[in-house]
């Protein structure tokens, strides 16, 4: 889109030198352009193989990958795998699973991240400092490091559980989707995107709002929400990909097979040794979602990745 | 916008006219006490808005963090009916003397030894290519990305399969060396186990580095290169007199933070080698889990947890230091 609009520049008078520039600067460009696109099959071929390999027999994955026909969707083609996959495991319900965890999470910490930073950008109030202290201390702890006495921790929680009709109060929140969930909706990281982000917003709009006479409550629904668009789709992508991603921690937590997210669902399908067709089918099929989600936003994910570096 | 139907609050509820001058006292007593009335609303406003975060970070990051002080000092089990016994430093001792934990510490490292310097460049150098204004750029950052959505379980599968013995890898040596080349269990061997996990972690993550450089370097000024092109700068001097020195806030995070992803490896290990073979691509988090997970040893498992968290935490204080002294 760029092509021709580079910079004005100043150039020494001379045709002879400005051909000689352009060659140059057009050679230059054909070795970038070979570059880009040899890294470019390092980066695709993996995916490639994948999707065509999933709709071949096994016999024929293994035949296939001295050649290039190991990329190119040729012989016998079926959705065969597909229907493999499904009737060995109840893929469907790992995908629900999924889905329903990575929404809930991403909704659910969009509310109380955003609500957080309102609070810590905009409102002077005792406790302020610390929670912010706390929020960029925690910045830094991965959550490998608390995953192990995390486990340990929600074994011993209480919880409300349904049996025959009663609500009874029982310890322990393993096989559950609100293990799932729940200790990820506070992430330190939104917060503090959050925070950032609503102290560019005019302070002024707030004493306005307050002049009509408008609650705290308010202002943060009317005013602040409505004005932070992009602080909200980054923190939306930048929770979206672990959630839909999770593996250690259901791993940990879960066994029962129909909470299971697709993730540990796979994981458990591959050790059933199945043959390379499922396995390649199963991984096209959690793959492509993501894949579909990110080619139609992938600016908004790509600067959403790029703020997190400026900030950090 | 605003929702002006709501009752008046104490702002508009008192009168908004100046009273005249020589009641200063009084109107600065009432002032105060508006002004508290409204300070009063504010903290509400702040405790209630941040309460459900707090009480969540309160129970899912700082009672976990201080838990995994704690049960290093016990013999806590995962599932027992005897409560945790407090053993002072027995098993930070036994940490030092367990071979496999060793083991593990010099992999993490060595893991992150290679990764830190290999990945930082290669995403340097793909940021400078799309960096250029050239028609179609885009489309190449958008293919470089690519495998940072794909889920790192998925892409561990995946290089599985194209390591095994006849698999594509091999196949592809096999056809380039016209038959000569006789298949490597690349997974499989001691020597080649970590170099294998090392590349296709490479391949799944540098595309994220990438975008945090090109962030870095689109905040350089043009006029620079101009600049620096009237004066005669070949590309390369241009590269080390404005690029580089420019670069220099977004280097620090991008090596800090692939350090510390590059510790917290897991995913790979554990769908790919499961530690193995012989232990040769056990990690620290992976001997975490397995300790105090798969073998309920959640004493010993928060004992590895903790000293992994020291090596993030000087890790972070390098960063803070690092970026101070630039400011």
């Amino acid at each position: 889109m760029a092509l021709t609009t580079t910079r004005p520049e100043v150039r020494p008078a001379g045709r002879d030198h400005e051909s000689g520039e352009r060659r140059l600067r057009r050679r230059r460009k054909l070795w970038s352009y070979l570059a880009m696109s040899g890294i470019g099959v390092f980066f695709l071929f993996p995916l490639v193989f994948m999707f065509v390999s999933s709709l071949k027999p096994s016999g024929q994955i293994l035949s296939d990958s001295g050649s290039l026909n190991a990329f190119l969707p040729v012989g016998d083609i079926s959705l065969d795998n597909y229907f493999g996959v499904f009737e060995r495991v109840p893929v469907a319900q790992f995908l629900i699973n999924s889905v329903f965890v990575t929404v809930v999470t991403v909704a659910l910490g969009l509310l109380v991240n955003s609500m957080a930073g309102f609070a810590l950008s905009r409102l002077e109030w005792r406790g302020r400092g610390l929670l912010l202290s706390v929020v960029i201390a925690a910045l830094i702890v991965p959550f490998e490091t608390i995953a192990v006495p995390m486990v340990y921790w929600v074994s011993k929680l209480p919880t409300l559980v349904f049996e025959g009709g009663l609500l009874k109060y029982d310890f322990g929140w393993l096989n559950s989707y609100q293990v799932q969930i729940i200790p990820f909706v506070a992430h330190a990281f939104s917060i503090f995107l959050f925070t950032q982000y609503f102290s560019t917003i005019p302070k002024s709009l707030d004493e306005a709002a307050r002049i009509d006479g408008a609650g705290w409550f308010t202002i943060y629904r009317r005013i602040i929400v409505p004005l932070s668009g992009p602080a909200f789709a980054t923190v939306a992508i930048l929770t979206f990909l672990p959630a839909w991603n999770q593996y250690l921690w259901p791993l940990m937590v879960v066994q029962q097979e129909e909470l299971r997210p697709v993730m540990v669902g796979m994981q458990y399908f591959f050790q059933l040794n199945p043959a390379w067709g499922e396995v390649m089918a199963y991984t096209t099929l959690i793959t492509l979602p993501v894949l579909i989600v990110f080619l139609s936003f992938q600016r908004a994910f790509v600067s959403s990745v790029a703020a997190s570096g400026v900030k950090g | 916008m605003l929702d002006t139907s709501t009752p008046a609050t104490e702002i508009s509820a008192r009168p908004a006219a100046k009273p005249p001058k020589g009641t200063a006292p009084a109107q600065r007593g009432r002032g105060r006490r508006r002004n508290s009335l409204a300070r009063r609303r504010e903290f509400r406003a702040g405790l209630a808005m941040s309460t459900p975060a707090i009480l969540l970070l309160t129970f899912f990051l700082v009672i976990p963090v201080l838990l995994a002080f704690g049960l290093s000092f016990t013999n806590a089990r995962l599932i027992s009916p005897n409560a945790p016994r407090l053993v002072g430093f027995d098993n930070f001792l036994r940490a030092f003397e367990d071979p496999v934990f060793l083991q593990s510490l010099w992999n993490t490292f060595a893991f992150a030894l290679v990764i830190v310097p290999v990945q930082s460049a290669l995403g340097l150098l793909l940021a400078v290519l799309v960096n250029q204004r050239i028609r179609g750029v885009f489309l190449f950052r958008v293919i470089y990305f690519i495998p940072v959505v794909t889920s790192i379980v998925v892409v561990s599968i995946l290089w599985k399969l194209m390591y095994s013995e006849d698999g594509l890898i091999n196949s592809f040596i096999n056809t380039v060396t016209f038959g000569a080349w006789n298949g490597v269990d690349w997974l499989g061997e001691q020597s080649t186990a970590m170099p294998a996990i090392i590349v296709l972690s490479i391949w799944q993550a540098v595309g994220f580095h990438m975008v945090i450089w090109l962030s870095g370097l689109q905040t350089i000024p043009g006029e620079l290169y101009e600049a620096a092109r009237v004066d005669g700068a070949s590309t390369w001097r241009q590269f080390t007199n404005v690029t580089w020195p420019g670069l220099r806030p977004t280097m620090i995070f991008v090596l800090i933070t692939i350090t510390i992803d590059a510790l917290r490896l897991f995913v790979q290990v554990d769908v790919m080698t499961q530690g193995g073979p012989i232990d040769a691509t056990t990690t620290l988090v992976y001997h975490a889990v397995r300790a105090g997970y798969r073998q309920q040893e959640v004493g010993y498992g928060a004992t590895i947890s903790l000293i992994f968290f020291v090596l993030v935490l000087i890790i972070a204080l390098v960063q803070r230091w690092l970026t101070r002294e630039k400011d």
